[in-house]
């Protein structure tokens, strides 16, 4: 598989601060990766390395092959950090043409982003009369102008309302199921849940696990169960060794397996020992759940 | 190359702000014919051009020192377009957008530099058109001759403008900048000249002064009032001898091209160091 970017034990220090503390991670073509951490873990100071706007202290990293130099492989990616950053005096159009230049490409393409972004009926109108969700709807039509490798995203649905939220994150969606690499950094959970299929965690800037989400947690689910009799339930789960825990919360338990079951054959080992289920599902850990787990006892 | 000036090029031209400042930085330049209309109130009137000011060549000395006072009109669109930059954040942005700090700081100093150029031109041409109307010599030979004026012109104005840059790349907000650079001015003309003077007696001080920024550049172009026939004879019927020397050396050339290098190399160390 084709490799987009290496990093290999990147540190950085703010003084007595370790912002980023030995971070390896590799980024494949085509996946849609998420950097999750909680507040102040170090996301936005990894992607500022990465895109040539923070030092390193140490460690590093490489785009694409390893040959091309940090700014000359950054003409290949879209990139939206923090806040959208144009010149407020100048016009969408007049933005993105300087984008264009910057990234040596044929402005050709203003229109089909502008439109894809739904901002081509404003494109005369100067960048400091935007709306926020607008602003953010334009520096992702100025990422994609290049048709990028990667696009990557920090936190792009911050401080949005919920339409706005929703748009932007319909047009993620749409850039993901074009094939397009996406390195998403945020601390939305359900956000990342929807689109990535590989995490990054971070937690005060080290790296507590890294690869695909369904690996994250060796997890074999939970059941949710009700039914008449919940304590003789109850009592027969806690006979069974492949159960672990066992909570009763509002009239429904939730049993922890320790192996392997699915639901056909729990439902029908309680029929045959006379309990009648009226509820019953098989679930995993959510991302949310499962990152608070990771994030909490290391 | 051209492509850096184009960036700079379309980020100035879109800002009204700068784009009124750059034009009047050069009607101002035009503006130097106007002194041609001057009259003292003696007698029927005494027109300053008729008293052979605009003489060739005594004019590319006397035009070249007062376009360069213009130079701090236009230190304010250098300053103000490095620190948007920063303020705008877009500085960022163009780097993630895969402009390298090196190709930053390069289109600022291309567009610095075609400026230079430009006004180096226009007072060239100003100077010119009023020499030919109103000098008593008008052979190509005198027209011609202490051109060299111009070169100090322009290595004068593009170090006065490097020095902008570091500075707006320093400080990052206009205002404070250009605060800056005033208190800078004070310091070599108040604080270091008479320090010196004070610790050390006059003749240290004097030889000190050519050394700073300010100074030297201002020693490229000596005031030329002095040098003027008419105020020459004056000083003589009241018995004070200008006995000055008016040209510039080899060596204050010297001085002004590596506080110019010093300031590109000090403002690209900055913007390579710091996290932005």
């Amino acid at each position: 598989m084709e490799t987009i970017l290496t990093v290999n034990h990147l540190t950085k220090k703010f003084g007595y601060l370790t912002a980023v503390k030995d971070l390896s991670f590799t980024i494949e073509k085509g996946n849609v990766y998420g950097i999750l951490g909680p507040n102040g873990s170090g996301k936005s100071t990894t992607l500022g390395i990465i895109l040539n706007v923070v030092n390193r202290t140490s460690g590093d990293f490489s785009w694409f092959d390893g040959n091309t130099s940090t700014h000359e492989a950054l003409k290949k990616v879209g990139a939206i950090i923090e806040r959208p950053n144009f010149y407020p005096y100048m016009t969408a159009i007049q933005n993105l043409k300087l984008v264009c230049k910057i990234k040596e490409v044929p402005d050709t393409k203003i229109q089909e982003k502008l439109e894809l972004v739904g901002l081509w009926d404003r494109r005369n109108s100067k960048f400091k009369t935007y709306s926020l969700g607008m602003k953010q709807r334009l520096a992702i039509a100025s990422a994609l102008l290049n048709d990028p490798e990667i696009l990557i995203l920090d936190e792009p649905t911050n401080g949005l309302d919920p339409q706005g939220i929703h748009q932007i994150r319909e047009i993620i969606k749409q850039i993901a199921s074009q094939g397009t690499t996406i390195l998403l950094a945020s601390h939305l959970l359900d956000e990342v849940e929807k689109v990535c299929s590989h995490v990054v965690i971070l937690r005060k800037g080290e790296n507590l696990y890294s690869g695909p989400v369904e690996s994250m947690l060796a997890s074999h689910g939970f059941f949710e169960l009700r039914c008449s009799d919940l304590d003789k339930l109850k009592e027969l789960l806690e006979k069974n060794a492949s159960f672990g825990k066992i909570e009763n919360f509002n009239g429904t338990l939730t049993a922890y397996l320790k192996e392997e079951m699915d639901a056909e054959s729990l439902n029908k080992m309680l029929f045959e020992k006379g309990i009648v289920l009226s509820h019953l599902v098989k679930r995993k850990e959510s991302l949310e759940e499962q990152f608070l787990t990771l994030t909490k006892n290391n | 190359m051209l492509r850096l000036l184009q960036i700079e090029f379309i980020k100035l031209w879109n800002n009204r702000a700068s784009k009124i400042l750059i034009f009047s930085y050069f009607i101002l330049i035009c503006c130097i014919a106007l002194i041609s209309v001057i009259k003292f109130p003696f007698g029927e009137g005494i027109r300053l051009a008729d008293l052979g000011i605009f003489n060739f060549p005594y004019i590319w000395h006397l035009n070249t020192f007062i376009a360069s006072l213009l130079k701090l009109f236009f230190a304010i669109v250098i300053v103000s377009m490095i620190s948007n930059e920063y303020s705008n954040k877009t500085i960022k942005q163009n780097l993630i957008d895969g402009l390298s700090k090196k190709e930053f700081l390069k289109s600022k100093l291309s567009m610095v530099f075609a400026f230079s150029i430009i006004s180096t031109l226009f007072v060239f041409l100003v100077t010119l058109i009023l020499g030919l109307i109103y000098s008593d010599y008008n052979q190509p030979s005198i027209i011609f001759s202490d051109l060299y004026y111009l070169l100090s012109y322009f290595i004068k104005i593009f170090a006065f403008f490097s020095f902008c840059i570091f500075l707006g790349i320093w400080v990052k907000r206009s205002a404070f900048a250009l605060g800056f650079l005033i208190l800078w001015y004070i310091m070599e003309n108040l604080g270091i000249r008479f320090l010196v003077w004070w610790l050390f007696g006059q003749k240290s001080s004097e030889s000190v002064m050519p050394f700073l920024p300010l100074e030297s550049m201002a020693n490229l172009i000596k005031e030329p009032f002095t040098r003027f026939n008419a105020v020459q004879s004056v000083a003589q019927q009241i018995g004070e001898n200008f006995t000055k020397d008016y040209s510039t050396h080899w060596y204050e050339f010297l001085i002004v091209l590596v506080w110019t290098a010093l300031f590109i190399y000090l403002s690209y160390a900055l913007l390579k160091k710091r996290d932005l």
